[in-house]
């Protein structure tokens, strides 16, 4: 399922612009990631998705199909949805909040609750965990659970506002290499929302760096957009002018490279080529 | 103590019609709250004014209402219904602030969240907002149940019969034991239904209780 954002505008009430005369084409079955800092209007344009929030002008479509002209809850119901700090239903136990919306579309409470025990085993939780409620869980755990729950009904579509954004940094990398081996097997249409750009250059498939008001800076891969930064905005998001990025290698004793950063501190060996390596071996 | 041996039938048979006007007076004010507090939220100017005009119910004297309602109901001053009315406007007093405050703290992430997911409105509302407001409701609905217990007595004054005829009896007739049971049983009827509450809570709310993992 493709989804195109159309000269999509968003002026609130008072005043404010989000977003600008955006832009976007989402392929089927890849993981694209907008990537900006805090008021960049990333997180307006992943509510228009799912209508829960209306652009003010332009349109979003799914498969060429206006998401203006389907109904909002319903809508919802076929898109799969994970935030920040996991939004889960602090009354209902892990099972319940998995089966949630299986069990809004009608599903029996047995085979609701069948599907949330495979969903825990993809996941990587532990079935154990199924009777515990929400707040007897770590933050790591609790947002498997919110991937869990997003994924429960078979969604073609899965939006995911910064959803490992609470997590602290050993546990965010595990989530997000357990993302990967779950997109692998499911190919689900994502749209990923970060202002991580080592998130956003792990997961995307499609990098979307957004400036002020969603005006689009660059859109690539993310080798693209570390080999060619369109711009200086772009280079100075993603930290390429500073030492950090900037890489230089040294040949080692023993075969392979010695890579450091800009301020000489070492960061990590590249090895020689494999067919080399052999011969040495 | 022999007096209240002697009596026990008619300590029994007052306590049980203190419940009867108590009860319905409690849940009433509780079914009726709700919606008020609901709509009080859905219109935020007219909020404070819906709350605290509620509120101010509560300071209405309980003996010249006892008196006037049954002009406007057109019932007896001494008919149950009488009583059982003007306790729900005193149950409203308390359980409307209660019952907009509880809805109110009901967190806005999970709201969203229950919104982003799929949930309707209305459905959202029942599955969503009304338990986790849950607690906050029953801490309002123990005060409702503890306040009207202890005001029911004062029918006793119109001749309406409740554990407050062992204070009017007993005050009138000299009998102390008559007056200390009246307080005893109040008291113990009180101290019962919120013990009732708590328990039904904790069987509702499972997830209400305490402690981490």
């Amino acid at each position: 399922m493709a989804i195109d954002f159309q000269n999509v505008t968003k002026t609130y009430p008072d005043g404010t612009v989000a977003v600008d005369d955006f832009s976007l084409h989402v392929p089927s079955h890849t993981c694209t990631v907008l990537l900006g800092s805090s008021g960049c209007g990333k997180s307006t344009l992943i509510r228009m998705v799912n209508r829960m929030v209306d652009p003010s002008s332009g349109s979003i479509l799914i498969d060429d199909a206006d998401v203006a002209t389907t109904e909002p809850v319903a809508l919802r119901r076929r898109i799969g949805y994970v935030m920040q700090d996991s939004g889960l239903l602090p009354h209902r136990r892990v099972i319940d909040n998995i089966a949630t919306v299986p069990r809004l579309n009608g599903e029996s409470k047995a085979d609701a609750h069948r599907r949330a025990h495979e969903l825990m085993d993809i996941v990587g939780l532990d079935s154990a965990l199924a009777r515990r409620y929400p707040k007897q869980l770590s933050g790591g755990q609790q947002q498997r659970v919110g991937v869990a729950r997003g994924l429960a009904a078979d969604p073609n579509i899965l939006l995911m506002d910064e959803p490992f954004g609470a997590v602290d940094p050993l546990v965010r990398v595990e989530l997000q290499r357990e993302l990967q081996r779950i997109q692998t097997d499911l190919r689900k249409t994502i749209i990923f929302v970060t202002h991580d750009i080592d998130e956003a250059l792990t997961l995307g498939d499609q990098i979307v760096v957004l400036k002020k008001g969603g005006e689009v800076a660059q859109i690539g891969t993310p080798e693209n957009i570390v080999e060619a930064p369109a711009n200086d905005f772009v280079a100075q998001f993603l930290g390429l002018d500073s030492a950090r990025r900037s890489l230089s290698a040294a040949p080692r004793e023993g075969g392979g490279w010695l890579v450091s950063d800009g301020r000489g501190r070492p960061l990590g060996v590249v090895n020689a080529a494999p067919d080399q390596r052999s011969e040495t071996d | 103590m022999e007096w209240i041996l002697n009596n026990l039938p008619r300590i029994t048979d007052l306590t049980l019609a203190h419940l009867l006007l108590a009860l319905p007076a409690v849940a009433s004010a509780f079914l009726i709250a709700l919606p008020i507090a609901w709509a009080a939220n859905r219109v935020r100017p007219l909020r404070e004014v819906v709350v605290s005009g509620t509120g101010l119910l509560y300071a209405i004297p309980s003996l010249p209402l006892f008196i006037v309602l049954p002009i406007i109901l057109g019932t007896g001053v001494r008919d149950t219904f009488n009583v059982i009315v003007a306790l729900t406007i005193f149950g409203l007093a308390l359980m409307v602030r209660s019952a907009a405050d509880a809805l109110d703290s009901v967190d806005s992430g999970v709201r969203l969240a229950s919104t982003a997911v799929g949930y309707s409105p209305a459905k959202r509302f029942f599955s969503v907002e009304l338990p986790l407001a849950g607690p906050a409701l029953l801490a309002g609905l123990r005060v409702v149940s503890v306040s009207t217990i202890s005001l029911v007595s004062v029918s006793a004054v119109l001749g309406v019969q409740s554990l407050g005829s062992l204070f009017t009896d007993g005050f009138e007739r000299g009998i102390v034991p008559s007056i200390a049971a009246g307080i005893l049983m109040t008291a113990l009827l009180a101290l019962l239904l919120d013990v009732l509450l708590i328990a039904a809570g904790r069987v509702i709310m499972p997830w209400a209780r305490g402690g981490g993992r």
